[in-house]
């Protein structure tokens, strides 16, 4: 459906090229997919090494992230579900801050305001209605700031996407709701999911355009997001952006695909994922070489290294972390029954 | 001082509230054009204009849940449930996002939500218009929960929780939202979360209530006055907690009854007992004991009566604990 699907916006495989898009911004698009592929990839390893929990691998989602991102500026907030957990390293944050997180360590804590990236967002959806929100809060108080929050297609089936979605329509919120979807929910697929003929129609039913892009393609999404983001900023309200790519990786290292998914499918996938597509038309165009190429993947690797590194220097996080942070004011008899 | 109704306290607090800190919105179904089902929020939008009175969508979870969004975007919202029953839908953001989102930060972010909203039964309404569900607010970590029975402490614990820099749940007793009539000072006024009130001084029992069983208490005392001395703890809020005043009362009078609406499973009544227990054994001379409501859904209104706990089964709750 991904790659096939004459409906949905594409620019790789079309050699288009993007207005205002030069190479600068094109190598750095590639940077920032390098980065996350770097992450995704060394987690799961890490993962297996038995030196990170249980993580949600995001391979071959790269593209929609990096291509979203780059079409925000830094005022702008970023809402992540767990499919995102690493995208606040494209505003900066330490790959050491993510890998604490994924390793159950209260370093894993970030302030949101310093980097305009919320926490990441375990349920299913919940996180939509903060984004509108801050979206609306933002407008309110006359700042040009949107929000972007990015959901998988089982999360439109939730009622905080509703509400989420609704609330931001009715208060003309500058909000992208950015729909990651890969077409699995865990097992379920998206057929089990929706009876509607797209997740973009949904859209119409709160009155906000809903566009499709190749999740895919990296430049597809930026160019879609770049365009809802003008619209947001302009006081045109939310729009809906669904991204259709295939989940070609188990959704956990908890999970085991093999058990309903289409194994053939998923190999036909990868040899058409997301980074090497984006690296092919950057070799079209002259821009990425083998040493240009080498040199950001180490750069990657460095900063993973290094991120892997710190995180195991850390110090036993203090037990007595339990009764901090919850209450500015806590109540008096918290540590009731607390007898170290 | 004025001379206000309970649900106009409210209305006053929200006003200075309002005034006082231009980062302050209330937010809510009907809350604006309206000025609320009970006209709680009347005349703030007139006031302080449409964006700082807000009418929502019907839309509990994404009533709280954009208020977290607003709180990063530099506001404190105030947001109203309409009904008690009415706010479950927004459980799921209470619980997985308004308790914990502080905590998630490590501490580096605020979340001053406020959300208040008419609770309990007794005022023959349809169903699911008077539950008592604060046990489903207060066993949730990082939440507070205020309850006044007065108009004074209405219009206080509303400022308190709006001042306060953690999410607070203001339960209002909608049964006495109109006959309950007091002294509430005017402008500021703020009751700090945490602290207790005696309603009434005694010396052989404690009645422990909050909300609309505070005056029902009240009323039991002096009916009871020939035989019992009863004393009336308003505990005012639920969480922070006055142990302190709670374990006092108690060592004074050796005993305890404790009046809540709510059904009797794992409501407020039985935290109360529990910490009795464990901390004032010694200074009790016979059995703790609840009055509550019970582990049915609320009845319809025809016979609401036998579920609400009343003067008599007050009355009955303390001549068994006194003839122990």
């Amino acid at each position: 459906m991904a790659q096939g699907d004459p409906d949905l916006r594409r620019v790789i495989d079309e050699d288009r090229e993007l207005d205002g898009v030069g190479e600068h911004e094109l190598l750095g698009l590639y940077r920032s997919m390098v980065l996350l592929r770097t992450y995704d990839e060394r987690s799961l390893v890490y993962h297996r090494q038995g030196r990170i929990g249980t993580y949600a691998i995001f391979w071959n989602h790269e593209a929609m992230q990096a291509g979203s991102v780059h079409a925000l500026s830094d005022e702008d907030w970023i809402f992540p579900s767990y499919r995102e957990s690493a995208i606040g390293l494209l505003r900066g944050m330490p790959p050491s801050t993510v890998l604490h997180w994924w390793r159950g360590h209260p370093a894993g804590w970030w302030n949101p305001a310093d980097y305009n990236v919320a926490s990441i967002c375990v349920p299913i959806g919940t996180h939509v209605p903060h984004a509108a929100g801050l979206a609306w809060g933002k407008k309110l108080k006359g700042e040009p700031a949107c929000a972007i929050a990015y959901f998988g297609d089982g999360a439109t089936s939730e009622g905080a996407f509703h509400e989420g979605a609704n609330f931001a329509a009715v208060m003309q919120a500058p909000l992208i709701l950015f729909c990651n979807n890969n077409q699995w929910a865990i097992s379920t697929p998206l057929s089990a999911q929706t009876h509607a003929e797209t997740l973009a129609d949904k859209a119409v039913g709160y009155g906000m355009p809903g566009v499709r892009v190749d999740g895919g393609d990296v430049l597809a999404v930026y160019e879609a997001t770049r365009e809802a983001v003008d619209r947001a900023r302009a006081g045109e309200g939310p729009t809906f952006i669904e991204s259709v790519t295939y989940r070609a990786a188990p959704h956990a290292t908890a999970d085991d695909p093999r058990a309903y998914i289409d194994l053939a499918r998923v190999e036909e996938e990868k040899k058409n994922e997301c980074l090497g597509r984006y690296e092919r038309y950057l070799r079209r165009l002259g821009l990425l070489g083998d040493d240009l190429e080498a040199e950001i993947k180490a750069e990657a690797a460095d900063a993973m290294r290094a991120g892997i590194a710190a995180v195991e220097a850390e110090p036993d996080a203090d037990p007595e972390l339990l009764f901090e942070h919850a209450y500015v004011f806590p109540p008096p008899n918290l540590r009731d029954g607390w007898h170290t | 001082m004025s001379e206000r109704l309970l649900v106009e306290a409210v209305n006053d607090a929200l006003h200075v509230e309002l005034a006082r800190d231009d980062s302050v919105m209330v937010m809510g179904e009907d809350v604006g054009r309206a000025g609320g089902v009970f006209r709680a929020t009347a005349g703030l939008r007139d006031r302080f204009g449409e964006s700082r009175c807000v009418d929502t969508p019907l839309s509990e979870a994404g009533i709280l849940g954009a208020a977290v969004g607003l709180c990063m975007a530099g506001w404190k919202p105030v947001c109203e449930m309409q009904y008690d029953a009415f706010s479950y839908p927004c459980l799921d953001q209470l619980i997985t996002h308004v308790g914990r989102y502080r905590w998630r930060t490590g501490g580096k972010m605020e979340f001053p939500i406020t959300v208040r909203m008419p609770y309990g039964g007794g005022v023959r309404a349809p169903e699911l218009h008077d539950d008592s569900p604060e046990t489903y607010y207060v066993h949730t970590p990082g939440i507070k929960v205020a309850i006044p029975s007065t108009p004074a402490d209405a219009k206080g614990l509303l400022a308190a929780a709006i001042r306060d820099p953690d999410p607070v749940v203001v339960f209002e007793p909608k049964l006495i939202y109109r006959t309950e009539r007091g002294e509430v000072p005017d402008g500021e006024h703020v009751v700090p979360l945490g602290k207790a009130r005696v309603a009434r001084a005694g010396s052989d029992v404690t009645l422990v209530a909050y909300g609309a069983m505070v005056p029902l208490c009240e009323r039991a005392a002096a009916e009871l006055a020939g035989e019992a001395s009863c004393e009336v703890l308003d505990i005012r809020s639920l969480r922070p907690l006055d142990e302190d005043a709670l374990l006092a009362s108690a060592a004074k009078t050796g005993r305890v009854v404790i009046v809540q609406e709510a059904p009797r499973t794992v409501g407020f009544a039985a935290e109360i007992a529990a910490i009795l227990a464990e901390k004032a054994i010694l200074d009790l001379r016979g059995p703790v004991i609840r009055v509550t409501g019970f582990d049915v859904p609320y009845p319809y209104w025809k016979i609401e009566d036998s579920y609400m706990p009343s003067v008599e089964r007050v009355s009955a709750a303390v001549r068994r604990v006194v003839e122990f």
